[in-house]
């Protein structure tokens, strides 16, 4: 069995301490799904090409495939589970199942970690700012076109014009 | 004794539908007032997908479970002489290693051609071949394993060339890599198609143009962003359970018995939710028969999960194809004669090749009238990762040839390519040259619908030079006739169980991989049973379980499944509405089924909750469940051999638009925008058809510009090495290359479709390929016959064509008409 040196890292996810033992070398996604469980993120190559491990760290997505887990030591790291509120779904996961921006869904939660990180930035996005904040995060499935539909009305939700039916009236 | 209080408000104007109540087909025309069907509806698994809920099979983590890696092999071509595997098995927290001799069984997809193991016995054939697996406590203890294994190999010749391939004689210089199946045969030849229809020589001869053009699809790979993973548990009871991202659930049950010499009643296997597949997933991988194995040898649960990498040498993709087509028409453009040549790249195992090679001919006859038809097409062996099926089985690149052929052809005649397709329309209820039925076929309107959405008629041909529309058209298959193993039984089947409290479980087969058949059963049940949709659990990907459905290729469920579905709704419904109508002394038609209600028709006030419905049926019938099921027509195709193949029930159709902004000073393509119309009989939920046809046109895109499995030659350094097997190298589309495409949904109502409806998965790919080819030339007047159009290729087709300054594109007139304002990329919406 490799010896590898085992550490103590101490993470801050979605609000919550984890204190897991994990080798040295693991990145945060490794530590992420395998060794708290989280396994909401996902692993599409495991060296930064794709996207489906995007998290966001201090407000801003970061590829945790990438990044090693003792880096994350200290910061605020939110995932895919920590977007929803207490059994409501965030308002751009709505969007998400609305619009039918998910097909196989393997991407969807590094896509939805980078879409908030910009609509937290900016809740009026243009089709241009979507497409630049989402370049980093490979869709095999949907041609991005419903992702877009559907960032763009989780926009119109959280500036309150959603001209819909739960709020709209 | 019922409930009948004022209409409900949340209900409105509810249209209750005019119904025979007897189970017949549906009557599908327009006005026939589904509550759910064909309006946008949320996916029964979209929430939890959208939450990180949904559990993949990486996600599955089993007490005590082991995690194992595969050897692979270096040489593209070699025989194994010995694997000494002591010392890895010595290493401490390895638990078991196995080699090709642990399962020295041949298996394949097609049962006519097995020809692989799951780990090579006395052979290697492509680098990535593999060897040998070892399970340990975790996966840097199993890499570490790996690198303790001694393999001795013997190199042989590798062959990566499919002409070379064709002239292999077996002699050591050019050995066979596998051997004939007869003697005296050539043994890299996986397969052989000769068919002709018509008097392609007479009607070639006496046709008024000619058009003869070669063409060469590159290879493509599926890319899903899943990486393939299978786990394996053997239990001290002898049962073996394999959880794997597969397509084909039913397939794998199959292979895993046979292979392990195990009773498959002894055999669970469980696809969780894949996170795409596209074909790349469509057969049994060493993964799943490793994990199986290694966990019959540790009596512990085995996890392998494929490294991108191997995703890549796992393959399965587009297959090269070289091609040499000659079409001829009369003076009015009407096709008269085809006549292709075809050789297809399969690489090292035959897969599905086997139908690719018929698929190269046979789904090329629709939709467009042909006289007379001829095809050959091969398919070789080479020591490459081996090829299969991607989206669009077979079809795409043959279809890539012949959709530029026609735009050549129509360029002879000055004739508009639109006019000149529509002039070949072969129309609806018909049989193609090669005697396939064609039922339902709206491609005229999926022309029209392109036509006018990209502003054809004043753009085509008079756009500035560099920019350019080009059309194209297609047809695809709603699921093969025959299943891969010859057997009467249905090809799809669905069970319905309903609760006490109108909750209703529909155990599906099939196999959800994005696509959403999981929310199609859903929709169906909600409909005919008339329970809200969250009534409805979707219980799926389940062999023990679940009945039978073969798998999610050659877009087949939507059709298939969804006909069993409607089968099984409606013998329970007739149960409803007999216990409804004992009790309120009516005809059993007259009760309707709607909304969370049963309605007596001639008085909708009159009405009972769908739970009091279900309880009173149960009380006269007995619990609560039915079995529905779907199997082809078999009156539909010629009965030449080979003549089943590329027969389906219904045929779906598409037209594609393109328009591109080509630099004619370095090459680059910007494809601007995609316009596409299809012909999918029924959107059952438009949305998510919808969600088909853009990641079709994504996929076919990306084809066209940017894909390339290609393989390095011994002058680039390691014969068949994989040229870049990562998402860096092997470029896909991101969101900031991804055009902008336009969805047109075209419903032709097939007569034996669900509801009338057709697939929308892989047909509206087709026709995106050769549409940006045809735009190409529309911008510059250069042709590309050969994929993919990348910079460099298209920057050497602009110099061999003298250069930019030579270029003459073709136009309707001197002066062009003033410039159209242009389309904004980022400023327009997208979708009709
Ligand atoms: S898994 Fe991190 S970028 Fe692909
Ligand atoms: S939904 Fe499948 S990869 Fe994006």
């Amino acid at each position: 069995m490799v010896k590898a040196t085992t550490c103590i890292v101490h993470l801050r996810v979605n609000g919550d301490d984890y204190a897991p033992g994990v080798p040295s070398h693991y990145t945060l996604l490794e530590t992420l799904r395998y060794a708290i469980g989280l396994t909401g993120s996902k692993q599409g190559c495991d060296k930064g090409d794709c996207g489906a491990c995007t998290v966001i760290l201090d407000g801003e997505p970061h590829l945790s495939c990438i990044t090693p887990v003792l880096a994350a030591e200290g910061r605020e790291i939110r995932t895919v589970e920590g977007l929803a509120g207490a059994g409501r779904p965030h308002p751009l996961q709505d969007a998400f199942d609305l619009n039918g921006a998910a097909q196989c869904g393997f991407c969807t939660p590094g896509i939805l970690c980078s879409a908030v990180a910009l609509l937290e930035r900016n809740d009026n996005p243009s089709r241009t700012d979507i497409r630049e904040a989402l370049a980093g995060n490979l869709c095999r499935c949907t041609g991005y076109t419903k992702i877009y539909d559907a960032v763009e009305s989780a926009a119109a939700v959280l500036r309150g014009q959603d001209g819909g039916t739960e709020n709209g009236e | 004794m019922s409930d009948t209080p004022r209409r409900d408000p949340a209900l409105g104007d509810l249209p209750l539908w005019a119904d025979s109540g007897d189970g017949s087909r549906p009557d599908s025309g327009a006005g026939s007032g589904f509550t759910l069907i064909g309006r946008p509806q949320r996916k029964v698994d979209g929430l939890a997908k959208a939450t990180g809920k949904a559990a993949y099979t990486d996600d599955i983590a089993l007490p005590g479970m082991l995690h194992a890696k595969i050897l692979r092999s270096p040489h593209p071509h070699a025989r194994i002489l010995s694997i000494d595997t002591t010392r890895a098995l010595a290493l401490e927290g390895v638990h078991a290693v196995v080699t090709g001799r642990d399962m020295p069984v041949r298996y394949g997809i097609i049962p006519w051609t097995p020809d692989e193991y799951p780990l090579c016995v006395e052979r290697v054939r492509y680098i990535g071949d593999g060897v040998a697996a070892v399970a340990a406590v975790d996966e840097d203890t199993a890499i570490r394993a790996l690198a303790l294994i001694r393999v001795e190999y013997e190199e042989l010749p590798a062959c990566l060339d499919p002409a070379e391939a064709l002239a292999a004689d077996g002699s050591d210089e050019r050995p066979f890599i596998h051997e004939p199946r007869r003697e005296g045969r050539n043994g890299n030849v996986t397969k052989r198609v000769q068919l002709s229809f018509g008097e392609v020589d007479e009607r070639m001869a006496g046709a008024e143009v000619v058009v003869e053009g070669e063409y060469f699809f590159e290879g493509t790979t599926h890319t899903p962003i899943e990486p393939h993973c299978a786990i394996g548990r053997y239990d001290e009871n002898g049962r073996l359970t394999v959880w794997s991202a597969t397509q084909v659930p039913h397939y794998l049950h199959r292979e895993l018995a046979s292979v392990l010499g195990l009773d498959p009643a002894t055999i669970r296997v469980v696809q969780p939710p894949v996170g795409g597949a596209f074909g790349g997933k469509s057969e049994p991988f060493d993964l799943e028969f490793c994990v199986a194995r290694l966990s019959m040898a540790t009596g512990r649960p085995v996890k392998i999960l494929y490294t991108r990498e191997e995703v890549f040498y796992a393959h399965r993709g587009r297959h090269p194809f070289h091609m040499k087509y000659r079409t001829a028409a009369d003076e009015q453009g009407r096709l008269q004669a085809v006549d292709a040549e075809v050789l297809l790249d399969g690489g090292a195992y035959a897969s599905f090749g086997l139908v690719t090679t018929y698929y190269a001919g046979q789904l090329l006859t629709a939709p467009y009238t042909m006289p007379s038809y001829r095809f050959d097409s091969t398919r070789v062996y080479t020591n490459k990762p081996a090829c299969g099926p991607k989206r669009g089985h077979g079809s795409v690149q043959p279809r890539f040839a012949f959709e530029v052929q026609l735009d050549k052809l129509a360029e002879k005649l000055g004739m508009d390519p639109i006019e000149l397709r529509r002039v070949n329309f072969m129309g609806g209820n018909t049989r193609t040259v090669n005697e396939l039925r064609v039922t339902s076929n709206g491609f005229l309107e999926c022309l029209d619908a392109v036509e006018k959405a990209s502003g054809w008629r004043e753009r085509h041909r008079r756009l500035p030079p560099g920019r350019g529309l080009g059309v194209a058209g297609s047809c695809y298959i709603s699921g093969t006739n025959y299943p891969v193993y010859p057997n009467e039984m249905p090809q799809s089947a669905i069970q319905l169980q309903v609760d006490r409290s109108g909750r209703v479980a529909v155990l599906s087969g099939a196999s959800e991989i994005g696509q959403g058949c999981d929310s199609m059963v859903a929709y169906i049940t909600a409909e005919e049973l008339g329970v809200p949709l969250e009534y409805v659990r979707v219980l799926a990907g389940d062999t023990d379980f679940t009945p039978v459905d073969l798998g999610a290729y050659s877009s087949r469920i939507t059709f298939m499944l969804g006909n069993a579905c409607i089968d099984a709704a409606r013998k329970l419904r007739r149960k409803v509405q007999e216990a409804v109508a004992e009790d309120w002394e009516c005809r059993p038609r007259q009760v309707q089924l709607a909304g969370g209600w049963a309605y007596y028709a001639p008085d909708t006030g009159r009405r009972m909750r769908i739970a009091r419905a279900f309880n009173l049926a149960e009380a006269r019938h007995g619990t609560l469940g039915a079995t529905g099921w779907y199997n082809t027509p078999r009156d539909n195709h010629g009965d030449y051999r080979g003549g089943t193949i590329g027969a389906s029930p219904a045929y779906s159709f598409t037209a594609h638009v393109a328009e591109v902004d080509v630099d004619v000073e370095t090459g680059v393509v910007d494809v601007v925008r995609i316009w596409v119309a299809h012909d999918c009989g029924r959107a059952l939920n438009p949305l998510l058809v919808e969600g088909q046809m853009e990641g079709s046109v994504y996929m076919g895109f990306a084809e066209a510009l940017m894909e390339e499995q290609i393989f390095k030659s011994a002058d680039q350094g390691r014969a068949g090495l994989h040229n870049a097997p990562s998402l860096l190298d092997y470029r896909i589309p991101t969101s900031l290359d991804t055009p902008e495409i336009e969805s047109l949904i075209v419903e032709s109502i097939d007569p034996e479709g669900p509801y009338g409806a057709k697939e929308a998965g892989e047909g509206p790919l087709h026709s995106s390929i050769p549409a940006i080819a045809n735009a190409i030339h529309d911008a510059t007047g250069v042709r590309m016959d050969r994929l993919p159009f990348s910079a460099p290729n298209v920057w050497r087709a602009i110099q061999e064509a003298g250069g930019p300054k030579a270029l003459a594109p073709p136009r309707r007139r001197a002066a062009p008409p003033p410039e159209p304002a242009r389309v904004d990329r980022t400023t327009v919406g997208v979708g009709p």
